[in-house]
């Protein structure tokens, strides 16, 4: 138990700054990994409020409904229902990539807002939102669908954004979806995957047929990937090779039809199991549909989650899931051959959300490095239970971390490269300590699969290895 | 080792392309000739008509919420924190979206008020979140605004900042300004004019004294760091003494020593509390100081002048009224780079005279670009003011009416990109001038992009080049003339046209 030890003194020694009653509360979220469960205290707390001015990373509802789940389905007109600031500041930041023509038959890349006045907070915004709804059916008539995803006053001066949608989806004879995502609503974004999730059930897949003129056998749902700099993409091409057939994808490049004929597949196939595990709970009840979690960062993972996925299915996809990984390993030897040399013994420290914290472990282990501290914004305990066993023992656990914390973590481990958030890029720029950006894998990407595992390795190599980092010329103290 | 591909490359390849058709099978997408049929639908005279129609929806619209002024305001100030009262998701954004454009950290405080703090009123949370604050990141000073959670439930920040320090959970000491900022009533301009106000407010109470013979000049809401250097560079070849109110140079653009400072820099407290006893006042916007100067007029009596010095007469005029309120002649210096920037301006004239501009953007920039334009004989055609009010609407028309230049140009105050998406099809123009997101204009149209405004996200640096004073007229020149270039040797690469002198 040493290792334990030895971090769980260094995690008493960062909280010791802050007042009693927070401190009592931060211990409870920071914990030492160990791997093993047998650990009684390791556990750490999670999705409980934050503290209120301890600068906390985390977002909101609207974020995780409107950023996270609705945002990329392509062929929806999503309306930012509010006042303007959350529809601007989450504008095309989470690089959904879709295929189509922007503003003719997908929205993606628009930010459209019924940009509250007083006048809507005093008299209520349901007038302006009927109407708001009908400007865009007629300026967008290619669109399949509208959402109504409320900011914080919709909900606070009782709009009923319910009625006005159902009313509007009689008229226009397109699904009108309301989504209750108002920001004060839970503790961060994890509530708003919850609710889009819920209202996807409810005015999609209860209130249409999807059109799919055939099943076969191989029919599969990918889920819970948001086809980030092209990731569902570069997934759904293994699982194709595999001889499987995607029928939908959920929800990167996907369209109202996907969402609509995913309960006729066979399997769901889930990789972001924290934003999308309801849906595949509803489908397994309701339609019988098992679903499995996956995970295609880095060869290891990749070829054990292929190999899983191949288990669901006859021998013909086992054979063809041996061939694939017999078809890409040279390749991915060449990319560990080539990066690993200059990464190996490295040391990482992740703090990020949704599967990343333990989904990436698995790739950056391929290239020789270590992640001592890894941390989520917004996960729930059975997404750390998932993570102890994938981290080392004594690794630092940190949940709904703070600026300070972050802070003080890498001035005490000393990582050579942190993995976090726009929030945190800079700051770590200044520190002079390699960083990455992984949400939005810094603009670059795909990360996932055979395709993306050399466009990470090649990245971790440019972040880690950069000269700018050795032009900084620290002032003497 | 293959070179790596990354999305740039590795989508365009055949294996994805024929992905991307068998994919097509599950998405039930409209035919090829409808998406043509409704594209080319949406280029129309009639499309714009319908466009222009909409009263309920804004599609693109360039402006943010007043909070985001709050917080990039209160970032100003030596040790200030900037604090926000409500939701935490607002916080997040603000730092992203700040973060974004400048690439530099940016640090602000929530009181992540949740369902309890709708029902209850947010004052547990502003206690708790003032006592972390101070805890965590010893400000010298915290700045307060509000999300609209907190404006619509009715938080009341005097009350409840008085309660705060009765309690003793902050230093009875430390200076605590606020402001009221919901994001339902104007834009990012009117947050930081309100911030301002509110920290000036707090700073400068029982602080009238003996005259200190300095200027106080406000930069206004300005995406552009340069502009404060520029600014502060011309103060000094003068010799003025002046207090920058609200200096981000230091906080938005740090040097690189190897260590994180929450506070890199700001206007320093003892001068901001001392901007009371300045000679005068003088703003660099108007749309974003109109409350602060009518504030720092009535309530400090103090001498107020609004200027913006963007183009040739624009800084003309800043750079008299500095002589004549300092009483100190023009630098040589300055005349010459006067005469520099006038020389390029006519050296590029011939590119630019005659040439149809689009510009979206806040107001004070769009009166300064519009002023630059019409001095180069551009003409200023589509003027897209998201932000902009009736007084806005009616100067834009009067410059334009100051110049024969302005004959084409029609102010389109209260409207969006997506308008604009209209006009630039409807009424095409040579060169459009806007923010990153105007690049989705760039892409529909064709219509060559000048990135100048706020946010840049998808260029690096710009925001380190001034656009005021004549330097600042030398940068708009450079980036105006040679993206017009670019576009002329874009288009004649296969034609006799493709000239290496021009």
């Amino acid at each position: 138990m040493g290792r334990i030890e030895d971090t769980q003194k260094l995690i008493d020694e960062v909280l010791e700054v802050y007042p009693e009653k927070t401190k009592k509360d931060r211990a409870k979220h920071v914990k030492p990994n160990d791997p093993t469960g047998q650990c009684s205290t390791c556990a750490v707390k999670a999705n409980i409020k934050s503290r209120p001015g301890v600068m906390t990373v985390r977002g909101c509802a609207y974020a995780g409904a409107k950023g996270v789940v609705w945002g990329p389905v392509k062929d929806q007109i999503t309306i930012s229902h509010g006042p303007i600031g959350c529809g601007q500041y989450s504008w095309w930041s989470r690089r959904n990539y879709y295929n189509g023509q922007t503003g003719v038959d997908t929205f993606g890349t628009m930010h459209i807002t019924t940009d509250f006045q007083e006048k809507d907070i005093v008299y209520g915004g349901d007038k302006k939102l009927d109407a708001a709804i009908k400007e865009l059916k007629e300026l967008f008539p290619l669109g399949k669908s509208i959402g109504v995803l409320s900011e914080c006053p919709v909900g606070l001066i009782g709009d009923d954004i319910e009625a006005v949608s159902k009313k509007a989806s009689n008229e226009l004879g397109i699904p009108i979806v309301p989504v209750r995502c108002e920001g004060f609503r839970g503790v961060s974004q994890s509530l708003g995957h919850h609710i889009a999730n819920d209202t996807i059930r409810d005015h999609i897949l209860e209130k249409i047929e999807g059109k799919l003129d055939q099943s076969t056998p191989y029919d599969v749902n990918l889920v819970g990937d948001y086809n980030i700099g092209g990731d569902a993409w570069a997934s759904r091409k293994i699982l194709e090779e595999m001889g499987l057939r995607v029928i939908a994808q959920w929800t990167g490049d996907s369209t109202i039809n996907e969402l609509a004929i995913a309960p006729k597949a066979k399997l769901n196939l889930i990789h972001c199991y924290r934003s999308m595990n309801y849906i595949c709970r509803h489908m397994e009840e309701k339609y019988g549909i098992p679903w499995t979690e996956f995970n295609f960062f880095g060869p290891t993972k990749i070829y054990q989650s292929i190999r899983k996925i191949a288990s669901f299915f006859d021998d013909k996809i086992k054979a063809n899931a041996e061939a694939l990984i017999e078809k890409y390993k040279p390749a991915m030897d060449a990319v560990v051959e080539e990066f690993r040399p200059r990464l190996e013994g490295k040391k990482v420290m992740l703090y990020v959300g949704g599967l990343r914290p333990r989904h990436t472990v698995g790739a950056y282990e391929d290239l020789g490095m270590e992640v001592v501290a890894s941390g989520y914004e917004f996960g729930h305990n059975d997404d750390y239970k998932r993570t102890y066993p994938e981290m080392k023992e004594g690794a630092v656990i940190m949940d709904d971390a703070t600026l300070y914390e972050l802070e003080e973590f890498t001035r005490r481990l000393r990582p050579d490269m942190v993995g976090s958030g726009i929030k945190e890029k800079y700051s770590y720029h200044k520190m002079g300590v390699p960083f990455r950006q992984m949400h939005s894998w810094d603009y670059s990407g795909p990360y996932h699969g055979f395709d993306g595992f050399p466009v990470f390795a090649r990245d971790m190599d440019t972040t880690v290895n950069s000269p700018t980092w050795k032009l900084i010329r620290r002032k003497k103290r | 080792m293959k070179k790596v591909m990354d999305h740039n490359e590795l989508f365009t390849r055949p294996e994805y392309k024929e992905q991307f058709e068998r994919k097509k099978t599950f998405e039930n997408c409209p035919s090829d000739e409808e998406i043509k049929k409704v594209a080319d639908w949406t280029k129309t005279p009639e499309y714009k008509e319908l466009n222009f129609q909409r009263q309920h929806i804004k599609i693109n619209p360039a402006k943010a919420c007043q909070p985001l002024g709050a917080v990039y305001c209160a970032a100003g100030f030596e040790g200030s924190m900037p604090f926000v009262q409500g939701a935490q998701g607002c916080v997040a954004y603000f730092r992203s979206h700040l973060s974004r454009h400048f690439k530099e950290p940016f640090s602000a405080i929530s009181t992540s008020m949740t369902e309890d703090a709708a029902v209850f009123g947010g004052l547990n949370n502003m206690l708790e979140g003032l006592e972390n604050a101070y805890a965590l990141y010893k400000p010298k000073m915290l700045s307060v605004s509000t999300t609209c959670m907190a404006e619509v439930i009715g938080d009341d920040l005097n009350a409840y900042i008085k309660q705060a320090r009765e309690k003793g959970v902050i230093p009875a000491n430390l200076p605590v300004a606020f402001a009221h900022t919901p994001s339902f009533v104007g834009s990012h301009l009117t947050g930081y004019d309100n911030m301002l106000k509110g920290i000036l407010s707090a700073l400068t109470a029982h602080k009238k004294g003996e005259p200190n013979g300095k200027l106080n000049i406000i930069p206004g809401f300005d995406p552009y760091t340069g502009n404060i250097e520029e600014i502060k560079r011309i103060l000094n070849m003068m010799g003025v003494p002046h207090t920058v109110l609200a200096d981000v140079t230091d906080v938005f653009d740090s040097p690189n020593t190897g260590e994180y400072k929450l506070y890199p820099g700001g206007t320093p407290l003892e001068d901001a509390a001392d901007s009371i006893n300045g000679e005068a006042t003088i703003a660099l916007q108007k749309y974003s100081t109109q409350k602060t100067i009518d504030y720092i007029h009535k309530h400090w009596g103090q001498k107020t002048v609004t200027t913006n010095p963007i183009g040739i007469k624009g800084t003309d005029a800043l750079l008299e009224e500095l002589s004549r309120i300092s009483d100190r002649p023009i630098p040589e210096e300055l005349e010459n780079e006067r005469g520099r920037a006038v020389d390029a301006m006519i050296d590029s004239h011939p590119y630019v005279h005659g040439k149809r501009f689009a510009l979206v953007g806040d107001p004070d920039l769009l009166l300064g670009l519009m002023a630059l334009i019409m001095e180069m004989g551009g003409l200023p055609a589509h003027i897209v003011c998201t932000n902009g009010d009736k007084n806005f609407e009616q100067e834009a028309n009067e410059l334009l009416a100051s110049s024969p230049f302005g004959r084409e140009g029609r102010v389109y105050v209260g409207k969006d990109m997506w308008h604009l998406r209209s006009l630039l099809f409807t009424e095409p123009v040579d060169v459009l001038i806007g923010n990153s997101y105007a690049k989705f204009l760039w892409r529909d149209t064709g219509t060559p992009l000048v990135r100048i405004g706020f946010p840049l996200f998808d260029r690096h640096h710009l925001h380190r080049y001034p656009v005021i004073g004549y330097k600042g007229a030398m940068n708009l020149v450079n980036w105006i003339v040679n993206t017009i270039l670019d576009e002329m040797d874009r288009k004649t690469m296969h034609s006799a046209s493709f000239d290496v002198i021009r």
